[in-house]
């Protein structure tokens, strides 16, 4: 087993992790950058329509063109070194980072750690949910836009969030039939605009609805859907047969941070924010030192505001290596920051801003408890505390090589103590 | 509630907020801009080389159009990442009017095609004929199909279907 060492590991090649490997090694940070997929991009990959924000960023590009023009820059910076068919597997105390390449098993063992990687899909339960032919969104999208294979000929879309919006979108123009996109909540959840898009196309959209089982013998032959009452239950005499082949879900995502946990982050369930998320502050650093988030592992939220996180954790893990002057880090820090706040400054971000809200909050009273253990002289000897990293027992150590070598990283009072 | 949130459709009312007033109808082209939700998204106004569809204080401001600016030259109808703005010309015969739409649906409808016209649910209301096709900017860029439609479907018809569904 090789071991690579390196300043910065990045795990996560989509817009997040990216943009967080771009602006690190704009500042001479050597960048390790592991993604599971053979393609740099993520879910941009997949992403045919074009995107909304600024102009002057990238809105009005389709996703698989920014991903095309990301990956280019990244396979031209000298700086990072892209591990790609790379999973990773385990992250462990000593900051080492046990990856699967294609060759076999390697270590990695960097500095810092930014995790972007990315959410899952939720599922559904329903009777015939275990049929072929009931998949999720994502598979769609990678069925027809990655590989060109249409997954079927007729399809029931469950959820209206954009993902259910844009995916209808997407089978109609590969020449597929949406019947129906079913939506719980009494409101469409996606933007209006993509809404209106596909309903123009004929494609109803029904509030209030869900489905109440999917049948076949072999595979999806039909799916049953009915009206919801105020009480969440499917109302008898609703229901109505749909002849479809495939039922879509595209019912929400939920970060996927496995690694987080294992690296001893503190974690918090904020349904805001799509399920677990680590605690993390304005810098994008978590709980454990050194171990940074960006993307929807963060929150769920969607591309834009991904690679504008991503920059700052990029920017942040750069920061805390040395690489960048004060006058440099606070002129970009603002620059990022503006950027974010202006993104989520709409009425579609107020659930995001106070999932993020409730967990700057619990950050805080973490950091608290921690300042206080830390000032208890029964815990530890005062002159210790106020000097020594950690001891490895209840402190978990990222970034520990470099932490040991400054000697000053592990005494400042906001460190939170982990789980 | 309006019934974009809960269908997709626009209200009548929501339509009437984003039509010019008769007399700018009957002078010449215009765009009116279907995007009633404050969303983080700019490109009409960058796209527009009359100013007029107004800077946006804020990323998220719903576009405002200054029709005394409008040409009714379509480039924004092309540069909507939602595919919200149409360009209308009620002016282009006695009994007919021109709809500008977006269309990403290949193959691309050719110039004297018949289709037929839909309405902002999708439903067919009337036959119409296909005007001219200017294709996507490169690399991928959104065509812009221009009809012809009845004059009095002109707030109406925003969809075109090129052939019977089989």
């Amino acid at each position: 087993m090789s071991v690579r060492t390196t300043e910065l590991v990045i795990i996560g090649a989509g817009p997040a992790g990216i943009c967080a490997a771009l602006e690190a090694a704009s500042h001479g940070v050597k960048t390790t950058l592991v993604d599971r997929g053979e393609e740099l991009g993520g879910q941009l990959i997949k992403q045919t329509h074009k995107f909304f924000g600024w102009h002057k960023k990238s809105a009005g590009t389709r996703g698989v063109l920014i991903a095309k023009k990301l990956a280019g820059e990244v396979l031209n910076n000298e700086n990072i070194t892209l591990l790609n068919s790379t999973e990773a597997l385990g992250y462990y105390d000593d900051g080492t980072l046990l990856v699967e390449t294609p060759r076999g098993i390697d270590r990695v063992l960097g500095d810092r750690l930014i995790v972007a990687t990315g959410a899952s899909e939720r599922m559904l339960l329903f009777p015939g949910n275990d049929l072929p032919g009931v998949y999720g969104a994502g598979a769609v999208q990678t069925l027809m836009n990655v590989h060109g294979v249409r997954p079927g000929d007729s399809v029931l879309m469950i959820g209206s969030g954009n993902i259910g919006l844009i995916v209808s979108y997407q089978l109609l123009q590969a020449g597929v039939r949406v019947a129906a996109v079913v939506e719980a909540m009494p409101t469409i959840g996606g933007y209006a605009v993509h809404a209106s898009k596909i309903r123009r196309l004929g494609v109803p959209i029904m509030t209030r609805h869900t489905i109440k089982e999917a049948y076949g013998k072999e595979q999806v032959e039909g799916a049953v859907i009915w009206e919801l009452d105020e009480n969440w239950n499917g109302i008898p005499g609703t229901e109505k047969d749909l002849e479809v082949d495939v039922v879509c879900l595209a019912i929400g995502l939920t970060p996927l941070a496995e690694l987080l946990w294992q690296c001893g982050a503190e974690m918090a369930y904020i349904p805001e924010l799509g399920g677990f998320v680590p605690l993390y502050d304005e810098t994008m650093e978590t709980t454990r030192k050194g171990v940074f988030v960006a993307g929807d592992v963060a929150g769920i939220e969607e591309a834009s505001t991904a690679m504008a996180a991503g920059r700052m954790a990029g920017l942040s893990a750069a920061r805390s290596l040395g690489k960048v002057s004060d006058l440099d880090y606070s002129r970009l820090r603002n620059e990022i920051a503006g950027e974010l706040e202006g993104l989520r400054s709409g009425p579609a971000s107020a659930k995001i801003l106070s999932g993020i809200a409730k967990m700057r909050a619990m950050l805080q009273s973490v950091k608290e408890a921690a300042a206080v253990s830390e000032a208890e002289p029964a815990n530890r000897p005062a002159k210790q505390a106020a000097s020594e990293p950690t001891d490895a027992g209840d402190l978990p150590k990222a970034g520990a090589r470099d932490s040991e070598a400054q000697g000053n990283n592990g005494s400042k009072s906001e460190e939170a103590v982990g789980a | 509630m309006s019934t974009l949130v809960t269908t997709g459709v626009p209200s009548a009312q929501d339509i009437a907020g984003v039509t010019p007033p008769e007399e700018r109808r009957a002078r010449g082209p215009y765009a009116t801009i279907e995007c009633f939700q404050p969303i983080p998204c700019d490109p009409c106004h960058h796209s527009c080389r009359f100013g007029a569809i107004q800077e946006f204080e804020d990323i998220n401001d719903i576009p405002k159009m200054d029709w005394s600016k409008c040409t009714g030259c379509a480039l924004c109808v092309a540069a909507c990442p939602g595919l919200a703005i149409f360009v209308v010309d009620e002016t282009y015969s006695e009994t007919e009017c021109l709809i500008a739409m977006p269309y990403e649906f290949v193959p691309l409808p050719e110039k004297g095609q018949p289709v037929k016209l839909t309405d902002r649910a999708g439903i067919v209301v009337a036959d119409g004929i296909v005007q001219r096709v200017v294709a996507g900017r490169k690399p991928a860029g959104t065509p812009v199909v221009w009809v012809s439609a009845p004059k009095r479907l002109a707030t109406v018809v925003r969809g075109f279907i090129l052939r019977k569904e089989g």
